[in-house]
This record gives C-alpha cells, sequence and structure tokens, in this order.
C-alpha cells in the first residue's frame, strides 16, 4: 500500500481527491457522506451573501452515446446563510478531523469584507481557505467570481487582503475565461497566495432546442451563459495546470480541476505539477462512491511500480512540458498500417485523401485481388489523424523514422539563420 | 487408442475471452446503478458495477480483488454460473428499450484472466489467533470457507480425497466450460495464505470423524455429493453403462480416447450432470447421442444456456421415456429397452410426477448408456459426524450453517435438499464463505462454548 497523502502548500491530506466547491459540497450532510466514501478533502460550496437560484439550473452534452461528456450551470453560490454552513463545517470538522477541509470564499471587493468573513471561517477550523476568483455567470454580473479572476490587479489586491489576516493556507481559484492564466497566476502568487487552484467553469451555451427555438437550458423562455465543466474540459484544463507549473514566475503548488473522472486523470494531472486534484461533474453523475477505484487504482498503479508516496508523481512530466519553438525538427514519425488487423473501413484513406496530405493508397493486390491501404511513407507528415480515426485500436501505428540529422529546433534554426551561420552546426 | 487432434480441439474451452477493448467497450456501457440489482442476485453479492467500472479505468488487479474478495471462486464462476438467471437476467439494462443486458460473467472473465496471467498475490492474512479449523472437501464451498477463515487469522486445514483440490470444478465440470488451471488456480490463491489442503485424504478412511472432532477447534463439512446412484434396471452391470460423472472426470484426468468414436449413446437424466456427459460424449466423437427423459422439457432442471448448447452440439433430446432394462450380447451393451410416461399428479415440489403407459415398451440401438440422474450421498460417513440429515442432506441452524453438532458446520451440496435448478457452484462459495464467518464469530465469541 503505498503513501497517498499530500501536503498541498502545508495543507494535509490522507489522499490527493478532494470534492471540488460545488453542489455536491453544499451541506454538512453531503460532506460528511463524501468523506465516509473515502474522499480526502472537501472545498465547501462558495460561502457569500445567500443568493437566489434560478430552476433550471443544468445541462448535459451527450455524445454518440456516452452521457454527460460536458456539463454546464448556471447556478450560483450557497444559497444558505452563513451561519448555518458555518455550523454544519463545525460539525463535520469535528466528525472528520483528518480529513481536509476547506472553506470557498466569494465577497464584494471590500477589505473589511475580507476581513471579516475570513476570521468567521477560521474561527471554526477550516485547513485552509480558497478565493472563488472564477464563477463565470450571474455573480461576475455583480463584479465578483471571474470578474475578479480577470483582472491580474485586482486578484493581487484581494490576495493581499486576505494574507493580512488569514492564519491558514490560502489557495486562488482561477478562471479559464481568460486568454493567458499564468498573468492571473502569477498576479494570485504576488499577492502572497499559498497555491492556486484551476479550473474553475468556462463560458458556454449548451445548445439550442430546434423545436422552440430557445436556449439550453432556459429560464421561462431565456437562457444566459452557464459555466463548462466534465470530462470534455480536461484538455483545457491539463493545458493550464501544465502552464502554470512550468512557469517560474507562479512557483506556488497546484490544486488540479477540471473533467477528473478517475484514477488516470488523476495521475494526469499530478505528474503535470498537481499536487492534488478535485472533482465535481464526476461526483455528479455518478455519487461519492466513485472515489473507491480512484484511491484503489492509483494505489495499484503506485504499488506495481514501485513508487512509495504520491506526493512522488507530483510534476514528473512538467520538464517535457515546453514550447513550440524547442520542438526538435528533425524528428520524423510516419503512419504504418498493421494489414492483419485492418478491416478496411477506409476511413484513414478518406481523412488522409480529403483533409490532410493524400498518402494513403489503396493498393490491389495482383496475386491476392485484395485491396490493402499503404502509407507513401516518403509524403507522410506524421499528423497523426489516419491513426486518430482509425477504429480498430494498435491498426495504425505512428513509428519513429531516423533521419539521421541532429535535434534542431525553430528558436536554434532562426537563432542560426540571424547568426549568419549554417543551421546544422548550431547547439543549445 | 489415444484420440486425434480433433477430438483433443473439442475439449479446449469454447466460449471466447473478450478482447481488451471488447471489454472496455462493455464495461463503459454498465450504467454503474446505485443499490444494483445485479448485486442482490449474485448470492455472492459481488459488487458488480464496482469491479466492471474498474475494467474501464484501467485498474485490472483491483477488479479481480473486487471479485474474489467477495467469491473465492469467482474465476470458476465467470464461466459456470447460469447468469442469465442470475446477474445478467437482473441486469437493468435488459428494460431498456433497445439495449441488452451486460455481459457480466464475460467481464468477469477478463478481470480474473488478467490476475491469473499476472500471478499478483490478491489477499493478506490477519494476526493468527491460534484457532484450528479442519475442513471436509476442497470443493466450492471447502475453498471459500477456507479462504475466509485463513484471511481471518485461524489456521486451516483441508482434508481431500482426490488428488487435487477444486472439487467438480476440477473434476466434474467439463474442460471445454471450465478448464481445470481455473480451478487449480483458484485454490492456489487458498494455499498462499497458508492453508494445507491434504489431498489423497478421505475422511473416514484414511482420517476418522472421531480425531477430526478432536484436534481441531471447528470442523466443515463440505464434501458435497458422490457418483451417480444405480438405475435399478437389469442389465446395468454391462460393459458399456457409465456413471456421468465418471465419465466427465476421466476425460479430464486421463488422456482422451477414441472409444466413441461413430458409436451411439444415450444419456439418462436431464440436470446439468446430463447435459456436461451428453456433450462429452459427442466430442468423444459419438455417431448419435440422445438425453432420454422420464418427465419434459418444462420440468429439465439443467439450466437454459447448457440446453442451448446441448442443442447446439448436436444433442438429441427424447421425453416421456424411462429405461426398464439394458440389453446385452457377450457382456457389452446392444441395446436398451423404454418405457413411454405421462405426467400425473404434481410432486411435493410441484412438479408432475412421470407416470409409465403400461405395454408401451420398445427397444433402441445403443452401445453406451450414461447414467445421470443425480448424485448420491454420503450417508454412513454423515451419520459417522453424528449430524442430523434427511436423506443425506445435512439439517443445519438457518444463517449459521452449523449442524446438530455444535463444533461442526456444513456448506455446499451437502446442504443443497434441491429446487427448481440443480446445485450451483456460485450457492456452494456462498455458503462456505458465510459458514466461515459464522465459525470465526463461534470461535471468538467466548460465551459460546464449543
Ligand atoms: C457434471 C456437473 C456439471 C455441473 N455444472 C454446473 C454449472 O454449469 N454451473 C454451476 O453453477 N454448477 C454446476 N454443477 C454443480 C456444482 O459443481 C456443485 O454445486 C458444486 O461443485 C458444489 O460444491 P461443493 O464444494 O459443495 O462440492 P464438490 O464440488 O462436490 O466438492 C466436494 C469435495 O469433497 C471431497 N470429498 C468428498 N468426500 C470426502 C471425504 N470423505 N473426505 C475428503 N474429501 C471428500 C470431494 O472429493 C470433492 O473434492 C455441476 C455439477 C456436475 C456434477
Ligand atoms: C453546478 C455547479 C456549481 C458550481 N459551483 C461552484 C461554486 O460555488 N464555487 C466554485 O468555486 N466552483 C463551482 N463550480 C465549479 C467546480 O468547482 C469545478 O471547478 C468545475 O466544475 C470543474 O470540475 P469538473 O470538471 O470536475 O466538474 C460549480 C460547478 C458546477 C457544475
Ligand atoms: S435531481 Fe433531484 S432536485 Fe434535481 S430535478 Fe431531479 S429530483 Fe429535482
Ligand atoms: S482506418 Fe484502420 S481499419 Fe480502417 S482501413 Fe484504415 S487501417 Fe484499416
Ligand atoms: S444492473 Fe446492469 S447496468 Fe446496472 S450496474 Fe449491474 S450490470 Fe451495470
Amino acid at each position: 500500500m503505498a503513501d497517498l497523502s499530500i501536503n498541498l502548500a502545508g495543507i494535509p491530506s490522507p489522499n490527493p481527491f478532494w470534492l471540488a466547491s460545488a453542489p455536491p459540497t453544499n451541506s454538512g450532510y453531503q460532506v460528511q457522506r463524501a468523506f465516509e466514501a473515502g474522499w480526502g478533502g472537501a472545498v465547501w460550496k462558495t460561502l457569500g451573501e445567500p443568493i437566489i437560484n434560478v430552476t433550471s439550473r443544468f445541462a448535459g452534452l451527450h455524445f454518440g452515446g456516452q452521457r454527460v461528456l460536458g456539463f454546464n450551470n448556471i447556478e450560483l453560490i450557497t444559497d444558505k446563510p452563513l451561519e448555518v454552513n458555518l455550523k454544519e463545517m463545525d460539525e463535520t470538522k469535528k466528525r472528520f478531523p483528518k480529513h481536509t477541509l476547506i472553506a470557498s470564499l466569494m465577497v464584494e471587493h471590500k477589505q473589511e469584507a475580507w476581513h471579516e468573513i475570513v476570521k468567521k471561517v477560521e474561527a471554526i477550523g477550516v485547513d485552509g481557505l480558497e478565493l472563488n476568483f472564477g464563477c463565470p455567470h450571474g455573480m461576475a454580473e455583480r463584479g465578483m467570481g471571474s470578474a475578479v479572476g480577470q483582472h491580474p490587479d485586482l486578484i493581487r489586491q484581494q490576495v493581499e487582503w486576505v494574507k493580512e489576516v488569514a492564519q491558514t493556507p490560502v489557495i486562488v481559484k482561477l478562471t479559464p475565461n481568460i486568454t493567458d492564466i499564468r498573468f492571473t497566476a502569477r498576479a494570485a502568487a504576488q499577492g502572497g497566495a499559498d497555491a492556486i487552484s484551476m479550473i474553475n467553469t468556462i463560458n458556454s451555451l449548451m445548445g439550442v432546442d430546434l423545436d422552440k427555438w430557445l436556449p439550453i437550458p432556459h429560464v421561462d423562455g431565456k437562457g444566459a451563459h452557464g459555466g463548462y465543466c466534465g470530462p470534455a474540459v480536461k484538455p483545457i484544463a491539463l493545458n493550464m495546470v501544465a502552464e502554470c507549473a512550468r512557469d517560474p514566475l507562479v512557483g506556488i503548488p497546484i490544486s488540479g480541476i477540471g473533467g477528473i473522472s478517475n484514477w488516470r486523470d488523476a495521475v494526469e494531472f499530478l505528474l503535470m505539477g498537481a499536487t492534488g486534484v478535485q472533482v465535481c461533474t464526476a461526483a455528479m453523475h455518478h455519487g461519492f462512491r466513485i472515489v473507491e477505484d480512484m484511491i484503489d487504482g492509483l494505489n495499484n498503479y503506485l504499488d506495481q511500480r514501485g513508487i512509495a508516496s504520491v506526493m512522488d508523481l507530483v510534476g514528473k512530466a512538467v520538464p517535457t512540458y515546453s514550447d513550440w519553438g524547442h520542438l526538435n525538427l528533425n524528428y520524423k514519425v510516419v503512419a504504418r498500417i498493421n494489414d492483419e488487423t485492418c478491416i478496411h473501413c477506409n476511413k484513414c484513406h478518406i481523412a488522409c485523401e480529403d483533409t490532410s496530405h493524400q498518402c494513403i493508397d489503396r493498393v490491389t493486390d495482383v496475386t491476392t485481388g485484395k485491396e490493402r491501404l499503404v502509407v507513401r511513407e516518403e509524403d507522410c507528415v506524421g499528423c497523426n489523424l489516419c491513426s486518430i480515426v482509425c477504429p480498430v485500436e494498435g491498426t495504425i501505428e505512428m513509428v519513429e523514422i531516423p533521419t539521421n540529422q541532429p535535434p534542431l529546433t525553430w528558436n536554434q534554426r532562426q537563432a542560426a539563420l540571424a547568426a549568419g551561420g549554417s543551421s546544422s552546426s548550431d547547439t543549445a | 487408442m489415444s484420440a486425434p487432434q480433433h477430438i483433443l480441439d473439442q475439449f479446449r474451452e469454447v466460449v471466447p475471452a473478450l478482447k481488451p477493448k471488447e471489454a472496455i467497450d462493455e464495461a463503459n456501457r454498465c450504467l454503474y446503478c446505485y443499490d444494483a440489482p445485479c448485486i442482490k442476485a449474485c448470492p455472492t453479492s459481488i459488487d458488480i458495477p464496482s469491479f466492471i467500472k474498474k475494467i474501464a479505468t484501467g485498474n485490472l488487479l483491483g477488479s479481480a480483488r473486487t471479485i474474489m474478495d467477495a467469491n473465492p471462486v469467482g474465476a470458476s464462476c465467470a464461466r459456470v454460473c447460469p447468469t442469465e438467471e442470475l446477474c445478467e437476467g437482473a441486469c437493468v439494462l435488459n428494460h431498456a428499450s433497445g439495449s441488452r443486458a451486460i455481459m457480466i460473467g464475460l467481464l468477469q472473465r477478463h478481470a480474473t484472466d488478467w490476475a491469473i496471467q499476472n500471478k499478483t498475490p490478491l489477499f493478506q492474512k490477519e494476526e493468527a489467533t491460534g484457532k484450528r479449523v479442519a475442513i471436509v472437501g476442497a470443493g466450492p464451498a471447502g475453498l471459500s470457507a477456507a479462504r475466509e477463515l485463513a484471511r481471518a487469522g485461524h489456521r486451516v486445514t483441508i482434508f481431500e480425497a482426490k488428488e487435487k483440490a477444486g472439487g467438480l470444478n476440477t473434476y466434474g465440470i467439463v474442460s471445454f466450460r471450465l478448464p481445470q488451471e481455473i480451478s487449480l488456480w483458484e485454490a492456489e490463491q487458498i494455499e498462499a495464505l497458508g492453508v494445507e489442503i491434504r489431498t489423497n485424504t478421505r475422511v473416514g478412511v484414511d482420517v476418522s470423524p472421531s480425531e477430526l472432532l478432536a484436534d481441531y477447534d471447528s470442523v466443515l463439512l463440505a464434501t458435497g455429493m458422490g457418483y451417480v446412484p444405480s438405475l435399478q434396471i437389469e442389465g446395468e452391470d454391462l460393459h458399456g453403462v457409465l456413471d456421468a460423472i465418471a465419465l466427465v472426470e476421466e476425460t479430464k484426468t486421463k488422456p482422451l480416447t477414441d472409444e466413441m468414436i461413430g458409436k451411439k449413446v444415450v444419456v439418462i437424466g436431464a440436470g446439468n450432470t446430463a447435459i456436461d456427459a451428453a456433450t462429452c460424449s459427442k466430442r468423444l466423437g459419438a455417431e448419435q447421442v440422445q438425453i432420454l427423459y422420464r418427465r419434459t422439457e418444462k420440468e429439465m432442471t439443467c439450466y437454459e444456456f447448457e440446453y442451448e448448447f446441448a442443442k447446439q452440439d448436436g444433442v438429441e433430446f427424447r421425453w416421456l421415456v424411462a429405461p426398464s432394462r439394458i440389453l446385452g450380447e457377450q457382456g457389452r451393451v446392444t441395446g436398451l429397452e423404454l418405457t413411454r410416461m405421462q405426467l400425473g399428479e404434481p410432486d411435493e415440489k410441484g412438479r408432475r410426477r412421470p407416470v409409465p403407459i403400461p405395454d408401451s415398451q420398445f427397444v433402441i440401438e445403443v452401445d453406451y448408456v450414461v447414467k445421470a440422474i443425480g448424485q448420491q450421498r454420503f450417508v454412513s460417513l454423515i451419520d459417522s459426524f453424528g449430524i442430523q440429515h434427511k436423506n443425506g442432506v445435512v439439517e443445519i441452524e438457518d444463517g449459521t450453517y452449523r449442524t446438530s453438532h455444535p463444533k461442526v458446520f456444513a456448506a455446499g451440496d451437502v446442504i443443497f435438499g434441491g429446487g427448481k435448478t440443480d446445485a450451483m457452484v456460485v450457492d456452494a462459495a456462498n455458503h462456505g464463505k458465510r459458514a466461515a464467518w459464522a465459525i470465526d464469530k463461534a470461535l471468538r465469541d467466548v460465551s459460546v462454548q464449543l
């Protein structure tokens, strides 16, 4: 049994799986059930001035027979008075002292407002704070959430205010609704944040009803953009985590969020620099019990590799993530088709023919009269498209072809050109 | 003479395993129901949605552990359970339009096959308790009990009459449905927990019941049932009259022979033993195999899948006939006299009783008569333990599996008193597991005097 406990910026947790601030963490009843099921921590549903919610709040994106590939919502922060939440948080922490309880906060852009709420939640013994600068809908129209999260200056300012009084570590939850998340991540770090978490939800309109010509979901005939999450957002979240993890100006631990559905997704986030993960949609789709396989699968993964602690995974793949300008231009892969397993659907051919580089030929074997799909390797640009569309796993392999040329990146090439030298004699 | 290659091929496992992608696609189709009906339909209550989810996430070790934790013979059950009457029959997708049940059995096989191939130990034992338990019989019931008792830290010794462990899974169920290496792997898993299996040791012959009662803190009787009883008709000692269970056993323990090639075989009975014997004969090369049953299709106790399988193998069925005399020449079977039957009043189990039609005898030409009319009970062994039974079916206290002797518990076929279908491996496994829990509780509970 590997050691699954983590320490995120001074916040210990029995395992890296936390529930994100969202409906699953709305009450003491829920969070306690989640802890019983095995979740290591929970970020309580965002506290603030209680709001009024609309009904008809969520929508799901189903694709090709799979339900909930994506999920969106127009729900706001907590709808319960602060005292009620504090009482339930207090009970929960007392019953589960070893589990991690984080208070998520969102208040107006006022120093006293932040001071007041920080003191109140810390008084009941939370393990840390998460500042919600991420919700993209509703609260943003009132100048909070992502309205703050899109302005580095506002983030820095509010983090400073919180740090003036906070006794526990401060995590800043960032919005993905921004061109380059590193700017807001750096601002959080400059303000004194102990960690950042990402991503909150992405602006989205889930669909339009073809019969009624109404947005999905709609509230009495009108809709508004909602926050998008679930498996479909994972690549976006993973990139943002990796970008922050490799940015020396950010330099603080990361809690990874966005589309994490199982232990494999979690391992990817850890390898790309997250110290722990948070989950919302997967729990909403299947219930708290999914954490059992998350823990079991992660533990088996570590044991089978002889890795003693989950912390040993954190950031291990970050050095492999870089800028385009550092990629080797002299590296070449080409597609190779395995005749034995090919089922002759011709999808690779048409994909390459119509939309890539016209290098998969349909060749008739003169002896057998059977058709084969053959890649003209000299023309293949190694785009991977055919291997992506091929329905038979492993039938199209992308194989490395030696180019017999030394590695050369774009940046090196440009530098060499500028220096007037020959590109191949350049070194790093 | 030993059998030709095409006959050997007939004894390889018939149902192909799922390919990795098929398994993942099928696993992703499972809804991961909450409080799922498939779990309730499994006698050993395997957490089916959980083991399927683990296949979907690539956690095959965890998946195999979930299965084997609930059912110590879960790899065998993946192959021989009548799933359409159990888990798959209860799957909610049977009721969703345009859908069909999840292939739970095949997914279970996928996960356990992974564990077999990867040789990963699945379980560990608790601290030793110093208590000793003797188990008589290393079939599904005995092995399951041993696993649970060993995990709980008790010292377990199994006494097994045969050369190898596994009971009918090793010797009685045909290889083309359940290869021997599967049940032997299950037994190895249990031995790895420190359980000693004394094979070639028959209780009542090599060791006496009184020794066991004196030397152990508790005894579990899991001897199953015996061979097929006599038909009580003339000609039963002729060469060519076979015991169905012994016939299957030979195909699992000795080189296959060419003796049945081109021969005419009849099998008497219609339970799962009859089906296995019939398909076995067909695969040994018999030209014609007929199953003779004194009732009708409706009253057969074999499972639907077995019936279908036998028909596909080319086995013929003849209803409402009973053998009245086996005919022979020079000591060998040549024919069988049959009496036609009709259904009369229902018996105590509600099945209509077959009644002979007077003067309806007729003779068919046969080379082999295979008896498959049930299994004998080990009455004298049961008596020598001094425990109560009804016609060889050991009586137990509800829920605790305790017999009339406070130190003796019983599980598996030895307590199976008949039902709508034949006895099942999964029931035996469940009994064994629960009996072990009861024994563990009794051993820990100082207030209970053993
Ligand atoms: C031909 C056939 C096909 C079947 N097909 C299926 C099927 O498809 N699906 C299904 O679910 N079930 C099937 N069954 C039923 C299933 O095999 C049994 O219900 C199950 O094996 C019972 O388990 P058990 O542990 O109680 O007994 P067994 O498996 O009979 O094991 C009892 C063990 O005790 C040993 N033993 C007996 N007496 C002594 C003694 N005095 N001392 C020491 N050891 C002793 C025996 O050698 C044996 O190893 C089939 C049965 C038969 C005969
Ligand atoms: C219905 C709903 C309500 C949410 N409410 C909050 C909230 O109050 N505070 C917050 O910080 N994030 C909120 N989130 C965002 C989640 O915490 C999380 O960042 C996001 O859903 C991405 O994770 P996922 O892909 O695992 O769902 C909400 C998400 C959903 C679906
Ligand atoms: S999930 Fe519950 S609260 Fe939501 S619409 Fe359905 S019944 Fe109502
Ligand atoms: S897409 Fe794959 S299966 Fe289809 S023709 Fe191409 S190689 Fe064969
Ligand atoms: S009932 Fe069917 S769909 Fe539901 S969990 Fe069981 S196998 Fe999966």
